[in-house]
């Protein structure tokens, strides 16, 4: 029953979208208000629809349904509940169906906010969002099909891969990594909405940034939790390994950082709306691309989906939604001129060509070392992959420029500057790049790009600051406001915009110095241990006390017990282990973790033989690796520091609470 | 990157500034062409079975290798004096290739498993491995399922699973 009613939902679900595309697209050829509205209720359809055959996988999940063929796949009566629900993410074809609610959730909230605005775009977007609804749709409609009817329903199921079950970060990251790739959509469709419209007014600039910055957010979320997950589950001790599945997650954003830059130009001085239009199409194409290659099992990795026949459909649908939006680009991009020009070379505007030009070939790089195997497979027959030197060979100098470049970047002022004023700009900063440089040599950094780094992060840091205190000194001075309220007033209540972007800013600097410390200056050994045994890592000692059997209703570990002390001060004990799920063959390790506010100390365990009471452990001294997650966190906060939309009406009062409570949290680490 | 195109140079008339521009971009576009191929090209990291990497000869040797295959009966032995192991790797087809792995085993390592190793061909004609990685499949199969191995899905589920120095 559950899968007849499954599968008809999925079919409701591809016929409205099918239907509403082309009630979207007439409507948008000659517009009428009812046309607009007719649009308008089908795209609250398909959502309504994604979320009952959700719902109602979820509940199947949760019964233990094994009637329906996903259930059957990945359920199990021995996982605890939550488990059950993440369920309905951890494969192929619950991951599509999520995708459709996600989507549907986009569709949604990007149609009821600009219900009474923008009629000459709008029908258009709804459009090209069914039609991408009605594609996931058909995927689970055919290729994919997770409400398939089982004949002879087992007992119990396997469960999902244990990996997955291995930590509580799987439960976040996908729902951030679907909200991110997911939402790129909305913006696709907005841009094309510009494009077929034929003009790309000022008013619609400002949706189009916002609805790009959201899902940005997420994805900027979601990259890093899934180092976070690497780091903490798989027990290599890093968290980014340039496989092609990351690098999935990592072009997109590339695109859509580049995007999110130059809409801001565009804002501001009316030049390159095509451009920025085509970087935008460029995001959502690579989110199909990632799609294809973590589903179709083209490539293999620990993040990606089993083969599955769904692999040519997304391709199809890759190159169909390239050659329409090239030819739409192509068609249409004399429409979208320019209406202002960019005066003198060294100001902002300059700084944020530079910046695009950055990210274009960052994703260039990236793109080709990911996808050049595949190209020499198909055409020679050669299995290979591209080593992670090629990639971090690319991506140190093009990061450290883009650090550098967000501190130039926004200490040049707009238009044209005279050379005194460029050098009054460019000059003070360098003071915070010797600090930092120097406090780098003298805690024993010596890899020079960790040094480059360094200086351009300390540049970076005094202009960035220096622009997020200044309104507020201003206020305070002119005003003879206490600091707190100052940084309320000016810092949120007004400018909101320009603080967030600053706080996103203070984040990535933060990521990146931290990323270039963490890689060249820890220590990684691998040890072997007796019963009672001590060796020492760094700063730190530690000694083998036992090993214990812990039983679970899920697994089976072995866990072993550490002693360890830094500097001779006890830290306690830790405790690697190794897990043995039930139904599987392997054992899945879990590294243990301690963090301090400057490194992290991981212990891993590489193998236990118990009769001889041997262990051996991978030992990690990782510097800074903890700042990076909490940077993330900063930028994910100065992102919803710029999308909060200025008061209107009478949510004021609620967003604003939120905002200052937000704007406290988001004060705190930086002071 | 029409983006780097509209920056016009004050100096130059506005058409010369165009070709001027574009003329740049392009030589700029070759040379960054140049060095990310040949970064491509110094970094690849080929994926080889005994049988292959034997019949490439003196053309594997210095190459980044994966080379993939089960352990052979009777082959595993520690290294004396050091914590790495020993063994021969073995493919349907009659390969053999003996591997001197440094470093630590993993938890699962034993003969007759599926195992992928990172190395260089030694011209000795042995294979130097620095990375071990064990086989991780993804699927779920019945346990006691018998070892039979599919190498190349091996190699792709092994992927960035583990990094030894």
């Amino acid at each position: 029953m559950t899968p007849l009613l499954g599968r008809t939902l999925i079919l409701l679900a591809l016929l409205v979208a099918t239907t509403g595309t082309m009630v979207a697209f007439a409507a948008g050829r000659r517009p009428s208000a009812s046309g607009a509205a007719w649009a308008r209720r089908f795209a609250y359809a398909f959502a309504a629809l994604m979320v009952a055959a959700n719902a109602l996988m979820i509940y199947a999940l949760l019964a233990h349904d094994f009637t329906v063929s996903y259930v059957a796949q990945v359920g199990s009566r021995q996982v605890p509940t939550w488990v059950s629900f993440v369920s309905l993410w951890s494969s192929l074809e619950g991951s599509i169906l999520f995708w459709g609610l996600v989507l549907g959730a986009y569709i949604t909230a990007a149609t009821r906010a600009t219900r009474d605005r923008h009629p000459e775009y709008m029908p258009y977007a709804i459009g090209v969002w069914l039609a991408c609804g009605a594609f996931f749709s058909f995927l689970l409609a055919g290729p994919a099909q997770p409400f398939l009817t089982v004949a002879l329903p087992p007992v119990d199921g396997p469960g999902p891969n244990p990996l997955l079950q291995n930590h509580v970060l799987m439960v976040i990251h996908p729902p951030f990594l679907y909200a991110g790739y997911v939402g790129m959509t909305i913006p696709f469709g907005l841009a094309c909405a510009a494009l077929l419209a034929g003009r790309l007014g000022h008013d619609f600039i400002r949706p189009l940034r916002a609805w790009l910055l959201l899902p940005w957010i997420f994805l900027t979320c979601a990259i890093v939790l899934g180092g976070w997950w690497a780091y903490e589950v798989l027990g290599w001790g890093g968290y980014w390994a340039w496989d092609p599945v990351e690098n999935a997650s990592f072009l997109p954003w590339l695109t859509a950082t580049a995007a999110l830059h130059s809409a801001l130009l565009m804002e501001r001085k009316g030049i390159l709306k095509g451009w920025t239009v085509t970087l935008v199409i460029a995001t959502f194409l690579l989110t199909i691309l990632g799609t294809f290659m973590t589903r179709s099992g083209v490539f293999n990795s620990v993040h990606s989906f089993t083969q599955s026949a769904i692999g040519p459909t997304i391709l199809a649908f890759l190159a169909g939604a390239l050659l329409l939006s090239v030819i739409l680009l192509a068609s249409r991009i004399d429409t979208l001129a320019s209406e202002g020009r960019i005066e003198g070379r060294t100001n902002r505007e300059a700084m944020f060509l530079v910046n695009n030009l950055l990210f274009v070939l960052f994703t260039f790089t990236v793109l080709v070392g990911t996808v050049f195997p595949l190209v020499v497979e198909a055409a020679r027959g050669v299995k290979m992959s591209v080593g992670r030197p090629y990639f971090d060979a690319m991506a140190v100098p093009m990061g450290a420029a883009l650090l550098f470049l967000m501190g130039v970047g926004p200490a040049l002022p707009w238009g044209r500057a005279t050379a005194e004023q460029t050098r009054r700009a460019l000059l003070p900063p360098l003071a915070g790049a010797a600090g930092l440089a120097a406090v780098g040599l003298l805690v024993g950094a010596r890899n020079p790009w960790t040094l480059v780094t360094l200086a351009f992060g300390g540049y970076t840091a005094q202009v960035t600051l220096g622009e997020l205190l200044l309104p507020l000194r201003q206020r305070m001075k002119a005003h003879g406001e206490g600091f707190g309220h100052a940084l309320l007033e000016a810092g949120v209540r007004r400018g909101r915009r320009r603080t967030g972007a600053y706080v996103v800013h203070a984040g990535a600097a933060i990521v990146i110095v931290a990323i270039a410390v963490s890689s060249t200056m820890g220590v990684s050994k691998e040890l072997q241990l007796r019963t009672g045994e001590s060796a020492s890592v760094g700063d730190y000692t530690l000694t083998f006390l036992r090993t214990d059997e812990v039983s679970e209703p899920h697994r089976q570990s072995l866990v072993a017990r550490v002693a360890v002390s830094h500097r001779g001060r006890e830290i306690g004990v830790m405790a690697p282990r190794m897990n043995q799920y039930e139904r599987q063959r392997e054992p899945v390790g879990t590294p243990d973790v301690h963090t301090s506010l400057t490194e992290d100390f991981y212990l891993s365990i590489m193998n236990v033989d118990a009769q001889s009471g041997t262990l051996a452990l991978h030992a990690l001294v990782n510097p800074m690796v903890g700042w990076i997650w909490a940077a993330t966190g900063l930028m994910a906060l100065g992102g919803l520091i710029a999308l909060v939309p200025r008061r209107r009406g009478d949510a004021v009062a609620v967003r604003a609470a939120i905002v200052s409570a937000a704007a406290e949290l988001g004060a705190a680490p930086r002071g | 990157m029409s983006g780097a195109a509209t920056v016009p140079s004050p100096a130059l008339h506005p058409h010369r500034t165009k070709w001027f521009a574009l003329g740049a971009l392009a030589v700029a576009a070759v040379a960054f062409a140049i060095i990310t191929v040949g970064g491509i090209g110094r970094n690849l990291v080929y994926y080889w079975g005994p049988t292959e990497l034997r019949e490439a000869g003196d053309k594997a040797v210095g190459a980044t290798i994966r080379l993939g295959g089960l352990v052979a009966s009777g082959s595993l032995a520690r290294t004396e004096g050091a914590s790495g192991v020993e063994f021969d790797v073995i493919d349907r087809k009659g390969g053999r290739v003996h591997v001197k792995s440094h470093g630590i085993p993993p938890q699962l390592f034993r003969e007759r498993i599926g195992v992928v190793v990172e190395g260089t061909m030694d011209r000795g004609g042995f294979f130097e491995g620095n990375r071990l990685m064990v086989s991780h499949s993804n699927e779920y199969r019945v346990p006691g399922d018998k070892a039979d191995v599919n190498v190349e899905e091996m190699m792709r589920t092994t992927e960035g699973l583990q990094e030894a120095k």
